[in-house]
């Protein structure tokens, strides 16, 4: 498998001849426009997205979007393998329902599920979810604990690749079991629902359902950002390099174990935040949703987009999802086996995703128009027969090629 | 103290059985770097034969299914091993997710054609009841299991140390390339190598049918546990795998009997890590002067 391409931040020369064309077609135009065009797009789904059904379906797969860009940054870019982002969104999730159902049972009462199994006085740790402040606070700063003591324990032995996903597997089914067990505290198998409002939102009117979908979509964008800014730093090619040879990285001087374990970490409390959205978009938090099976398959979900591309993520969290609520109620014998497939087929012959396709009809369709005789206008003097630059190449600036090497 | 006693049965038999599903994991990441997710299906596919098996020729044809599984399975992890792994020797991680695909479709296969919901399979009136002693009850499909597998053990213990075939196997395992210098070829042991690794699976899913219902999410439920005795064990030990599958059968069996059932995944998990920080490659390794 090649390695992914690493961004190349550097802004190309504008092309000689200069003028407001000049200023104007720069090689990030392109990017620039799809992502206003994208804006826009998402600015105005509301208004043509059915809001009884269809526009929180939507909203839910920006949630899965926003967990998705997690799980990019600490695979693709970090090569951390984490099967168990399950576990991240049940303390997001967790955190956000305990809130509303307490908000919703009203002052010193305890929520509804309690009273059935029998538990009259509310337990200490519920207590502190009464505020709302305590629950945001929980969101993000529950899945930094769990997540920076795991890594620091775990990254610092250097256990990685797949012991490291076994061990992600492990402790989601563990919180699971657990989350299933304590049925008096945690609502068991049925988990959290019946919730009225969030914040304020009444998250079953239409209009409720649209001022939703733009906080998920505004998150998303904020995240998406943010996180891009991340890959885009000295960091990022810190975790680009750990992920191609951790080793070396050491011998330079630098100490992986803090760098991953951050990764990780950013990858929990996006997880998190994602799974505290899904709550009001679909109106339960439930084992079921965070059990080994949705963790991988929010992992597949990224590997169908891209897993080296944060864009990527997103278009295949939306994109599977969206194919998920689609054909799984309808014929769930096919969509099993598509899923497995799926699997397979993303894996073994599209390793980039999508957005490995994207780069490579990019670089290809210069080449097969010329086979076909068919010549591009020239704008730039100077380009005369110049080959294309080399398709997916490797080059790490300052240090030339890098090795293609699997990050186990 | 009876109640502590009373545990031990079950404890040991889980024990075994995780044994039994772990020792071909072990050996497939040992020896080729392949994490084999549809590993739990191949217990699963086990368990299938004894039913389908039982309902073809009786009661009694449990004992016969034992060397069908092993042969049905074995087959199942060859051919699996020849169509897609071994494209992806020494990729831990893309085989993880490709094998889940399999295991997926695998499950899905068996909803399909044979059942929806779980089936059952019914033990033999020999190994029905069990006997008391010193008011312990001792199950005797439970002592059938443990003695599989050890049998298993020592069977895998004779291949590996005693036979032409398991010093290659060890070569392999050992160092890949010098054994392929030194005439070994080294495909034919992996095949050989998947096979009696997923065969040992679907002799342990005999096992658990005979201890419970079986259903299409049968390997589901114990491919975790059987990993997490691999990384606890060290890879391609048979000594690790032992211990390791005894620590954890008896230390889950154990939290649940005196905490809850609940608590006891996130107890041995805790332990698992804090094992790791002392040990953190596994009880026992292969020695190598390889940095990774």
């Amino acid at each position: 498998m090649s390695a992914p391409p690493v961004v190349d931040t550097t802004v190309a020369p504008p092309p000689p001849g200069g003028g407001w064309r000049g200023k104007l077609m720069t090689a990030r135009a392109g990017w620039l426009g799809a992502f206003l065009v994208v804006l826009v797009v998402a600015a105005l789904a509301p208004f043509f997205l059915g809001a009884s059904y269809q526009l929180p379906l939507f909203t839910k797969y920006l949630c899965y979007a926003i967990i998705g860009v997690g799980i990019g940054l600490a695979w693709g870019q970090g090569g951390m393998l984490t099967l168990g982002q399950g576990l991240f969104v049940g303390l997001g999730g967790y955190a956000m329902g305990m809130y509303l159902k307490l908000h919703d049972a009203g002052p010193g009462k305890v929520p509804d599920f309690m009273n059935w199994s029998g538990v009259e006085k509310l337990p200490a740790f519920w207590e502190p979810f009464r505020s709302p402040v305590v629950a945001l606070v929980a969101v993000i700063a529950a899945p930094i604990i769990v997540a920076t003591l795991l890594g620091l324990l775990v990254f610092r032995q250097r256990v990685r690749g797949a012991y490291f996903a076994i061990l992600t597997q492990a402790l989601a089914a563990a919180f699971v079991i657990l989350l299933v067990g304590q049925q008096g505290y945690t609502g068991g198998t049925n988990g959290l629902t019946n919730f009225s409002s969030f914040f304020g939102i009444d998250t079953y009117a239409d209009n409720g359902r649209r001022e939703l979908y733009y906080i998920t979509a505004a998150v998303l964008l904020v995240i998406f950002l943010l996180l891009r800014l991340v890959v885009l730093s000295r960091f990022g090619r810190l975790l680009l390099a750990i992920r191609d040879g951790e080793d070396r990285v050491r011998f330079l001087g630098y100490d992986p174990t803090i760098i991953k374990t951050i990764a990780f970490a950013i990858s929990a409390v996006t997880a998190a935040v994602g799974g505290a959205l899904i709550v009001p978009v679909v109106g339960i938090i439930n084992p079921g949703m965070l059990d080994i099976v949705p963790s991988i398959e929010l992992v597949i979900a990224v590997a169908v987009g891209g897993r080296y591309s944060l864009i990527g993520a997103i278009v295949g969290a939306i994109v599977v999802n969206w194919a998920k609520s689609t054909f799984s109620d309808n014929y769930p014998s096919a969509w099993t086996y598509f899923q497995g497939a799926l699997f397979i087929g993303v894996i073994a012959f599209l390793p980039r995703g999508l957005s490995g396709l994207f780069w490579s009809v990019r670089d290809n369709v210069p080449w097969l128009a010329r086979r076909l005789g068919v010549w591009p206008p020239r704008r730039a003097p100077g380009a005369d027969g110049a080959p294309p630059p080399e398709a997916g190449a490797v080059l790490i600036p300052g240090q030339g090629a890098a090795e293609a090497k699997e990050a186990v | 103290m009876n109640g502590f006693l009373n545990q031990l049965p079950i404890g040991l038999s889980i024990a075994a059985v995780l044994l039994m599903s772990s020792l071909g994991l072990t050996f497939t990441f040992g020896q080729m770097g392949v994490i084999n997710m549809a590993h739990g299906e191949f217990i699963m596919v086990g368990a299938y034969t004894a039913y389908m098996l039982q309902s073809w020729a009786g009661h009694e044809a449990v004992i016969a299914a034992l060397p069908v599984a092993f042969l049905v399975a074995g087959l199942f992890g060859v051919i699996l091993e020849r169509t897609l792994i071994r494209r992806f020797y020494g990729r831990p991680l893309d085989t993880l997710l490709l094998t889940w695909g399999v295991s997926l479709i695998l499950q899905q296969l068996v909803r399909d054609l044979i059942d929806n919901r779980g089936v059952q399979v019914v033990a033999p009136g020999w190994l029905i009841g069990g006997a008391t002693v010193d008011g312990i009850r001792i199950p005797y499909n439970r002592v059938f299991i443990f003695a599989l597998a050890v049998v298993c053990l020592v069977a895998i213990w004779f291949y590996m140390s005693q036979t032409p075939a398991g010093r290659r196997m060890r070569a392999v395992m050992q160092n890949r390339e010098l054994a392929a210098c030194s005439a070994v070829r080294t495909d034919r042991v992996d095949q050989l190598t998947f096979f009696i690794g997923s065969g040992l699976a679907g002799v342990a899913g005999v096992g658990l049918a005979l201890v419970g219902t079986i259903s299409p999410t049968l390997g589901q439920r114990y491919i975790v546990d059987a990993f997490l005795v691999v990384v606890v064990g060290g890879l391609g030990q048979l000594r690790g795998a032992l211990i390791a599958a005894f620590a954890l059968g008896l230390l889950n069996s154990y939290s649940e009997f005196w905490t809850n059932s609940s608590l006891a995944k996130v107890i041995v998990f805790v332990a698992i890590v804090a094992f790791l920080q002392a040990r953190p490659q596994g009880l026992f390794q292969l020695r190598s002067r390889a940095l990774t």
